[in-house]
């Protein structure tokens, strides 16, 4: 009997995010025109396909462009699809192209949305769209907690969060301001969607726990750098791209198990299939691995292969 | 926006904004001005922001971290009693002064008012098409010695600069802390209300100096002006935000804010709390004529009470090169460089709107809210979008064919056809504003509710 295979949280993922669209533009009246949001998730999953071909990838990864494409409908507004159509290239191809150690830097949707509001005429991010109703906030947390949670990696989410309470709390303590000063800044979901859809991308975060925690911190550091010393809009996301370079320093610094989509959480003792054996982007030649790999072999049988694109 | 306080003879702030009853100004008229050609219907009405009497109404011109501020104020009590405090980020020299013209904010104002147009049914003998009216209604426009710098310094006040501006004297201030600011202002005859120093004290911790102004009566008498003229400020700073806190202080109610902003880029709206468009472009019940001002307060109060007064409303947004219809015509070259837009290569005296002229490259944003201290905790922070759509407060009144359309089997479909949009204009209304739909109904003098017709009626209605 063939062992169950971990369920890929992509899944769940694309489900959550279809949701929030929904909810924002039936509920919040987001401007979503929807030749733009039909544009962004077409050219996204067609960016995936002719890249995944050219490059002579072996499995075409429709989910990872849906997240990709979904996450922008959220946050991305373009005056016309023509805009929308290039921040979706340039979202997929990041991950094609800007790579370092065999993972891609900046989380894609994250990267077209910088290269976008800097280099695109007509593109714009609206971070008050969500408003601060607390009844939607607790939503945005009860989705993203589910998420995260299956993507294993809910330690970037937290410490990140508690980094940027304390950016926002100190401020309000410094400056002598009520409190419901920083509570209104953290009742926002642009806020919650960044640090339970966004910065917790398990691609683009270091790989040991430790690691995780001090990039979470550098990122909330950098965003209150942004906002409250060079009063920018939209430091989240700049931050989130100036500390990307950031990871590969830190998984050398401290090093740590690198993260496959649908793999079981990292084993303490190894199990009949590797636990990279199972993940849904592997090659064949590691599919087909018949024998009981050891932790360590299937760590470094991971470095020679060639890693896919995903978010 | 701002605080306004009072310096002696001791008068309540309050006691003299509070006016028992809304001064709302309703004058109809240019019935025969020259009617203004429109795709969408024909501009009937408008209701500005005099509407409101206790309504801040700020002006920013910004490109860049270029800014010019411009504040205007409804204050109609004895000027001696007049003064305010703004938290501003730079300092201001006195050339970055200027005290401006109401007459031109008028003019934005009326310009970017929602607006009421109206549309003709044809004869439905004749033809089902409609046609547009020439009808055009204009409602009436919707406001130190050298021993005080030694006392200064002992409460680690600084006044950096001290100037009078046309009617008024002004000093910006900063402080080492916000104990020694509050005593000196109060020294100064500055009443200041409860809990305002902790938000002066998070301003200086914030880098922020505060540009203060009262009425120089000799300068007023000289000037023969007898209301006070908005004042305006030019700096540069990357802050783009507007500081609302020290207004919601001990405030006995909801502040009313309208932010005219005009870039060169696009659309403003708020990154921090939610921008929502007030609900636009519907048909509406033709009792509205009577009193569009009252319909406009109705929907905004009811609007911002459905959005538990979090939220900043659009009301306006477009190319000031044209607008359709026009509510008022678009500001010339130079009503804008007065207003602070500084990038108008030619500012062009006077010249009037032509649709073929060029457009200004200037975008105008008419935001407008109704927040107290709890639903707007923090200062109104803004930021420039690239979206150059137009959006307008367009409110539409149908006219039904006014003759005999009974003589025929269409025109008998089509006053059932009219019945039915009544009632659905009626609940429109009701939905909009909130107000009772048998109230409306009955000043709509509709019948009881008329019961849907079989679908097959109007299958062979012709046999």
């Amino acid at each position: 009997m063939e062992e169950q295979k971990p369920r890929d949280p992509r899944r769940w993922q694309i489900l959550a995010l279809a949701s929030l669209l929904t909810y924002g533009v039936t509920v919040l009246d987001f401007d979503v025109v929807p030749a733009v949001a039909l544009t962004l998730v077409g050219v996204a999953v067609l960016t995936q396909w002719l890249a995944s071909r050219a490059v002579g990838l072996p499995r075409f990864e429709v989910k990872s462009a849906l997240i990709s494409s979904l996450s922008l409908c959220l946050l991305l507004r373009a005056a016309s699809p023509r805009e929308a159509a290039v921040v979706a290239v340039i979202t997929i191809l990041s991950k094609f192209t800007v790579r370092a150690r065999g993972k891609h830097v900046f989380n894609p949707t994250n990267f077209g949305l910088v290269v976008g509001l800097l280099c695109i005429d007509g593109v714009w991010v609206s971070p008050g769209q969500w408003g601060s109703a607390a009844v939607a906030g607790f939503f945005f947390l009860c989705l993203g907690v589910f998420v995260v949670h299956r993507s294993r990696r809910t330690d970037v989410t937290w410490a990140f969060l508690a980094a940027w309470g304390g950016v926002l709390f100190g401020r309000a303590l410094w400056l002598g301001d009520p409190l419901t000063i920083p509570w209104h800044q953290l009742q926002n979901g642009a806020l919650l969607l960044f640090a339970f859809f966004m910065i917790s991308d398990p691609k683009t975060t270091p790989n040991s726990r430790a690691g995780r925690i001090a990039w979470a911190v550098l990122v909330a550091t950098v965003a209150g750098y942004w906002q409250f010393a060079l009063f920018k809009p939209n430091g989240l996301l700049f931050a989130l791209v100036l500390s990307a370079p950031a990871v590969p320093l830190l998984d050398r610094l401290v090093p740590g198990e690198r993260y496959d989509w649908g793999a079981a959480p990292t084993p303490s003792v190894p199990t009949p299939k590797g636990p990279l054996s199972s993940a849904p982007i592997s090659t064949p030649a590691a599919a087909a691995q018949p024998t009981p790999v050891p932790l360590a072999l299937s760590r470094s049988r991971s470095r020679r292969r060639r890693e896919l694109p995903s978010t | 926006m701002f605080r306004s306080l009072q310096s002696t003879p001791p008068l309540s702030f309050f006691n003299r904004l509070r006016p028992a009853v809304a001064c709302v100004l309703f004058c109809l008229a240019g019935l025969s001005a020259t009617p203004a050609s429109a795709f969408c219907g024909f501009y009937v009405a408008k209701a500005d922001s005099d509407l409101y009497n206790r309504a801040s109404k700020v002006v920013i011109v910004r490109d860049g971290d270029r800014t010019v501020l411009t504040m205007s104020n409804d204050y109609e009590g004895d000027p001696e009693e007049f003064a305010m405090v703004i938290p501003v980020p730079t300092l201001i020299g006195r050339d970055q002064i200027h005290v401006g013209d109401r007459a031109v904010i008028d003019h934005l104002d009326a310009y970017t008012a929602p607006r009421l147009v109206e549309y003709h049914d044809d004869d439905p003998c004749q033809s089902r098409r409609r046609y547009f009216a020439d009808t055009v209604m204009e409602m009436g426009a919707a406001p130190q010695s050298a021993a005080r710098q030694l006392r200064a310094e002992s409460l680690g006040v600084s006044i950096e600069a001290s100037y009078t501006v046309g009617e008024y004297d002004i000093v910006l201030l900063s402080a080492q802390e916000s104990q020694g600011l509050e005593t000196w202002l109060r020294e100064e005859g500055y009443r200041l209300p409860d809990g305002a120093a902790p938000v002066l004290g998070s301003y200086l911790k914030q880098g922020m100096r505060f540009f203060v102004a009262k009425v120089n009566l000799d300068a007023q008498a000289r000037l023969g002006y007898t209301d006070l003229r908005p004042l305006q400020i030019a700096f540069e700073s990357p802050k783009f935000m507007l500081p609302v806190r020290l207004g919601t202080v001990n405030a006995d109610g909801p502040q009313e804010l309208f932010v005219w902003i005009l870039t060169r880029t696009g659309r403003v709206e708020a990154s921090n709390y939610r921008t929502v468009r007030l609900p636009s472009n519907v048909e509406i019940p033709e009792i509205v004529e009577k009193d569009f001002g009252a319909f406009y307060r109705q929907l905004f109060a009811h609007q911002a009470e459905k959005e538990k007064r979090r939220a900043v409303f659009l009301e306006y947004a477009w190319d000031m090169a044209w607008c359709d219809p026009c509510a008022a015509d678009p500001l010339t070259p130079d009503e804008l460089r007065r207003l602070g837009v500084f990038w108008l290569d030619e500012p062009g005296p006077g010249r009037r709107f032509v649709p073929q002229q060029p457009a200004q490259d200037v975008f105008v944003t008419r935001l407008h809210m109704s927040y107290t201290a709890s639903s707007f905790p923090e200062d109104l922070v803004f930021q420039e979008t690239k979206d150059r759509s137009n959006f307008q407060g367009r409110y539409i009144l149908r006219r039904p064919f006014s003759g005999d359309a009974g003589r025929c089997s269409e025109g008998r479909q089509y006053l059932e056809e009219v019945a039915e949009r009544q009632e659905q204009e009626a609940q429109r209304l009701a939905n909009l504003t909130g107000r009772p739909l048998k109230e409306i109904r009955r000043e709509m003098a509709l019948g009881e509710k008329p019961e849907p017709k079989p679908w097959w009626q109007r299958l062979w209605r012709d046999s």
